[in-house]
Order: structure tokens, then C-alpha cells, then sequence
């Protein structure tokens, strides 16, 4: 078991450019079903060895795919979106960054209606280590097991999985939710699915300053958790005002400050790694627990 | 990106929203003349990206255009939050009666926009959001359907906004919805909303800042952009792809992915030092990319050492290495250099780095260590 995508994932990939050519070869050398890509106009043909369709339902149609990947550039990403949302799929994991606000919340409105679960943007994607990769992360950081994984970031999370890993801890499914302040799934939703999910023993959780997602989770995990987690503030050192490359991590007033979630996973029991050189430590004290 | 008062205001009158007639003027001499025009009492208003114009000083009402000649020599060249002041906008001063607060912005947690309507309009809204939340009213339309007008209509009954202003007020907050939505705005807000004593209903002032992302679409607002001079830095690390901001630290940073150089800072902290900047050089790090980043933490007086931090994802670490060796032998730097490579074929790049002129660190928090005891070091000679 794992949480949104396993070895039976059939994915397709919106935007076949050089990035989503590049990553599309990445994730089939991984063993991720890459049933086609969509590329209006080129319907019928193939790139290295993948179906193209003109429409994401046609691709739907033909080839039973089940998640998308969208690397479409910002301009056009809404359109991507609400397209595969449009088609019914799944799991739609959006890479693309710098998506206009106002496109995002049109996005989430449309979502809050819709069967689609979508993972970013502006993020790594997801990954079941051993069955299954939609995103952009270098696999051989990740390694199977029960560590469920959530994380805004993208090179922080290789980072985090490669410590995990390294450690002897595996992991159940991670989740690059997205640096963005609208996106698809934040990450008090993504941590209920790990919650919830029988294969993840243990969370990590990693966050950054801005919003309120972190304290969110938190409180959800003190009502509800079912499994020891632990929990990481990366801009814990930044000064209000400033947007720290993340449009979504921005200390704004009292708002989104690196103390409040980590008070906030204190008062959940929830112990919170100053390093993410601690956080292997402190998983295996709350696993031993 | 933040646009001028008297900018905003166009906007707002563009779309139907009252304003107070108003010029704008750079000199003394265009102050007074502008008054002249107006002919009544003006308020002569400093124009700065900055909030807090008010106490500082920025804004003086003149009751004649001699008055008002005096007001703008006095702002013009002031600084206000290390801006210094270039025009000022000259305004009939309204006869005020009440003061209202509007607002519309991005609630994260819900997803939506929201609308914030409030009786208790002027320069403590800030204090009255966290003293008395009960007293602003807020909705959040869909950003499918825009503000309809019986969700205004409920926010002003909400905010207890009086009668006779009742249709005004909502009539406003709908043309300010499309602004917000049409401009691609994060914030758009008329503070204070003006109720003069004929009952008639003004913009004293207006805000509006746009989504950097949606510049592409919105050609005219971005032809407004200005750049501060300590924003330079800054406004040249973006047009190379960059994401960068100074701090005042004396480590210069430089990393791959804002997450990972976010905690870079905190491991800099964490050792006993500060960092001088964030710098997140996104994918790849190729030589130029290296180069030009380092050019750009360097052109800091203040910093003493700079750590290059780097995850190898796709990007192979022996690459990086070979990169960051290319520019430190062209242009040696002329502080200490402290590299970490992890991830993929970091071990390749750590052997690269072996006996050139720099130091090299397997961890993150071991590099942070390193650079924080260099840049204490005592100058060299």
C-alpha cells in the first residue's frame, strides 16, 4: 500500500518539452507507466517511444491513464489543469512554477467540486519509492519503506530522503506538496493521507515559513494522529517581509513565522528538528517510543 | 510589485471608483501650480513604495498653493524607510466625515480571495485587525463568479456601514473586486475609504500591488515597475534567473532550491554567524551560473566568507565541481570559499575539489561551521 501512486499508476505527461521529454525518460528508466503525453496537434505520432494525443481526455480514452504530470509553462498551466481535472483524472502532480495566483485559485475553486486530487504546483511531485516516480526528484536518494513524507520544498526533500535513507529509513510514499501559496494539496491534506495510510509507520514532516499549513497539520495530528511524527521549520533565521524564493514563504505581520509552527508542533507532541541532520535521529527515538 | 498611490488611484478611476481630484508634481513650483488648479484646500502626499507615509512625515494638508509649495519642499527629497521621496501626489482634501476601511487579498487557508469591509477605516487598521477582528466584516467570493452583489451587500450590513452610504459602498466594493481581479492584484485597498459630510463617499488613498507571475499578462502595470536602489541586487539576480535577497549578515550564501538555501540561513544561525544573503540559483549549476552568482554575493562589501551550498539532483555533483574550479581559477574570489556537494556523484565532486583553493565540506551543518569560523576570522592581511 501506499498513498496516491503505486506501481499500477498509469501517468500521463502534459507539456513534452525538453523538461517533460527529459523527465518522462527518468520516470519509465524508473519503472512508472508512461502511457502517453499530449501535444495538441502532434495526436498519433510518438516521442522516444511515447503516444502523443491532441486532448488529455483522448489520452484518457486510449490509454486508461490515471495521473497526470503537467510541466506546461505558466502562461498556459491553468489550461492544463483544468483540462486534466476536466478529464476526470486522479492524480494530476504539477511541476510548473510561477503560476499566477489568480490561475491557482481558479484552479482550487474548480477542485473543490471535482474528483482530482492535485499535487502542487511549483513542487518536486510524489513518489512510492520502488513502484513508482511522478515528479522530477533523482530517485536513488528514496529507498522503500514506512517513513511518510511531506515536504514544500524540492532540493531540501532530496536532501532529507538521502539523510533518511541513508539512516535506514525508507520511505512509505513523499509528497512535494509545493512552494506556492495556493496549491493543490497542502500539506494538512497530504499528512491525513499518510495518516490514514497502513503502509506509513511514521511522518516527517517538512515546512517552511509562511501561511498557516504547518500549524494546520499540527492541530489535525494532535486530534487525529495515529503514528509518531516529526517535523522540520526550514527559515527559521528569516526576516519578516521577505519572500524567501518560494512565493508562498513569506513572513507577513504575526503571520506564518517559524516560532508559531513550531510551538505549534511542540504542543502536539511533535518533537521539531533544528537541523535536517536531526531529523533521522529524532524518528527513531519517536519509532522506539 | 507595487505600483504609486496616484498610479492606483487612475485604476480605481478607471473603474468607476470615486477619487478626490488630484495631480501629481515633482518640483515645488508643479505643487503650487497644482493646487492652484484645484483651487481648495489640498493634501500634498509623498509618492514612496512605503506604508507609514503618515508618521513620517509624508503627507501635509495646505490650505493654499503657497502652503502647498511649502509642503512639497519639505517632503520632496525626505526619506521615508531609506526611500527617498521623487513626487509627490497634490489631492483636494476631502471634508471627511467617517473614515472606512476596504480591502481584498489572498486567503491562503481558504483558498479564496477575501473581501475586508471595516467602519474603524484609517492608519490603525493593522492594530484594530488584531485587537478587534469582530470590527472588520469579511466575505470570500468565488474567484469563479467574482463578488456578487448580495455577498457585498451582507459585508455591508456586516460592518454596520450606515444608510445613506449602504448602495455606495457596495456599488465600490464590486468595482474593487474587478480591479483586484483584472490588475492580477495580491492586494488591492482603499484605506481610508472616505465618507465626506455631504454623505458623499471617496478613495483617500489606495494600494495595489501585482502578482509578480502575472506580469507577463498585464503589460501596462508592468511598464510601472521601479526599482529602489537596494533592490538592484536583487532586480539583477531575477533577470538572471535567480531568486535573491540581502540580509545583513557578513556569510554570502549561494545554494540550489529555496528550501535548502532557507535552511542553509538556519545552519549559518545555528553556528553562531548571519547570513549576508539569500541566494537560490535554481536548477543546475553550471559554470556561468556559478560565476554570476558569486559575482553578485561578492558585490556585498559586508561579506566575509561565502558558502556554496548544493544538492546534486539531476545536476551530477562532479559537474558542479568542475563549475565552481572554472571560476575560481579565471576569477579567484577574495574571501574564503566553503563548498558542501551532496547527492548525485558528490563524492566524484568532492574528490574534483580536493587541493584547489577552497574548502570543502561533506555536511551542510559542518560547511555552516566552516564559513561562520572564516568570516570571524580576524581580516587578512
Amino acid at each position: 500500500m501506499s498513498v496516491l501512486l503505486d506501481r499500477n499508476t498509469r501517468v500521463i505527461v502534459q507539456g513534452m518539452g525538453r523538461e517533460g521529454r527529459f523527465h518522462a525518460d527518468r520516470m519509465k528508466e524508473y519503472g512508472t507507466k508512461v502511457v502517453g503525453g499530449t501535444k495538441p496537434g502532434a495526436g498519433g505520432t510518438f516521442i522516444d517511444g511515447i503516444p502523443m494525443f491532441d486532448t488529455v481526455a483522448s489520452a484518457v480514452e486510449e490509454t486508461g491513464a490515471n495521473a497526470s504530470i503537467v510541466f506546461v509553462p505558466a502562461p498556459a498551466a491553468m489550461d492544463a489543469l483544468l483540462e486534466a481535472i476536466d478529464a476526470q483524472i486522479e492524480l494530476v502532480i504539477a511541476i510548473t512554477e510561477g503560476i499566477p495566483v489568480a490561475d491557482m485559485l481558479k484552479v482550487a475553486a474548480v477542485l473543490e467540486t471535482a474528483a482530482t486530487t492535485l499535487v502542487g504546483p511549483n513542487g518536486p511531485g510524489a513518489i512510492t519509492p520502488g513502484q513508482s516516480k511522478i515528479g522530477i526528484m533523482p530517485a536513488e536518494n528514496f529507498s522503500p519503506g514506512g517513513v511518510g513524507f511531506v515536504s514544500r520544498s524540492g532540493t531540501l526533500t532530496y536532501e532529507i530522503a538521502d539523510l533518511l535513507t541513508r539512516a535506514g529509513l525508507g520511505q512509505s510514499t513523499c509528497i512535494g506538496v509545493g512552494g506556492d501559496p495556493v496549491i493543490g494539496l497542502p500539506t494538512p491534506d497530504a499528512v491525513r493521507l499518510l495518516n490514514e495510510d497502513p503502509a506509513t509507520e511514521a511522518i516527517v514532516i517538512v515546512g517552511e515559513i509562511g501561511g498557516s499549513a504547518e500549524e494546520r497539520a499540527a492541530e489535525y495530528l494532535r486530534a487525529e494522529g495515529k503514528k509518531p511524527a516529526v517535523a522540520f521549520i526550514a527559515g527559521r533565521s528569516a526576516p519578516p517581509g521577505k519572500r524567501m524564493g518560494h512565493a508562498g514563504a513569506i513572513v507577513s505581520g504575526n503571520q506564518g513565522t517559524a516560532e508559531s509552527k513550531v510551538r505549534g508542533f511542540e504542543e502536539a507532541g511533535i518533537p521539531v528538528a533544528s537541523a535536517p541532520s536531526d531529523i533521522p535521529r529524532l524518528l527513531k527515538e519517536v519509532l522506539h517510543h | 510589485m507595487k505600483v504609486h498611490e496616484y498610479q492606483a488611484k487612475q485604476i480605481l478611476q478607471r473603474a468607476g471608483i470615486p477619487i478626490p481630484d488630484g495631480r501629481l508634481a515633482t518640483t515645488p513650483d508643479e505643487a503650487e501650480s497644482a493646487a492652484k488648479a484645484i483651487g481648495a484646500s489640498v493634501a500634498v502626499k509623498a509618492q514612496v513604495h512605503a506604508g507609514g507615509r503618515g508618521k513620517a512625515g509624508g503627507i501635509k494638508v495646505a490650505k493654499s498653493p503657497s502652503d502647498a509649495k511649502a509642503a512639497a519642499t519639505a517632503i520632496l527629497g525626505m526619506e521615508i524607510k531609506g526611500l527617498r521621496v521623487g513626487k509627490v501626489y497634490v489631492e483636494r482634501a476631502a471634508d471627511v466625515a467617517s473614515e472606512l476601511y476596504l480591502g481584498i487579498t489572498l486567503d491562503r487557508d481558504r483558498r479564496r480571495p477575501v473581501v475586508m469591509l471595516s467602519t474603524v477605516g484609517g492608519m490603525e487598521i493593522e492594530e484594530v485587525a488584531v485587537a478587534s477582528p469582530n470590527k472588520i466584516a469579511r466575505g470570500w467570493p468565488s474567484p469563479l463568479l467574482g463578488l456578487l452583489a448580495f455577498e457585498a451587500r451582507a459585508l455591508v450590513f456586516a460592518a454596520g456601514v450606515a444608510e445613506a452610504q449602504r448602495e455606495t459602498v457596495v456599488d465600490i466594493a464590486r468595482r474593487l473586486y474587478r480591479v483586484y481581479a483584472e490588475t492580477d492584484a495580491n492586494l488591492v485597498e482603499i484605506n481610508p475609504l472616505f465618507v465626506q459630510k455631504d454623505g458623499s463617499v471617496l478613495a483617500g488613498d489606495a494600494k495595489l500591488d501585482v502578482d509578480d507571475n502575472a506580469l507577463f499578462r498585464q503589460a501596462d502595470l508592468a511598464k510601472l515597475k521601479e526599482v529602489s536602489p537596494d533592490e538592484e541586487a536583487e532586480e539583477r539576480a531575477r533577470a538572471l534567473g535567480f531568486s535573491f535577497v540581502q540580509l545583513d549578515g557578513d556569510v554570502g550564501i549561494i545554494g540550489n532550491g529555496a528550501g535548502l538555501v532557507m535552511a542553509t540561513l538556519d545552519a549559518v544561525r545555528n553556528a553562531g554567524g548571519r547570513a549576508a544573503n539569500f541566494l537560490d540559483v535554481g536548477g543546475g549549476a553550471k559554470e556561468a551560473v556559478v560565476k554570476a552568482a558569486l559575482e553578485i554575493v561578492l558585490s556585498n562589501p559586508r561579506v566575509r566568507s561565502v558558502m556554496i551550498n548544493i544538492f546534486g539532483g539531476i545536476t551530477r555533483g562532479d559537474e558542479v565541481a568542475k563549475g565552481i574550479l572554472a571560476v575560481i581559477e579565471k576569477h579567484p574570489p577574495s574571501v574564503p570559499l566553503v563548498v558542501r556537494l551532496s547527492g548525485t556523484e558528490a563524492e566524484a565532486g568532492r574528490r574534483l575539489l580536493e587541493g584547489a583553493a577552497l574548502e570543502s565540506r561533506a555536511t551542510m551543518d559542518e560547511a555552516a561551521a566552516e564559513a561562520v569560523r572564516l568570516a570571524q576570522e580576524p581580516a587578512r592581511a
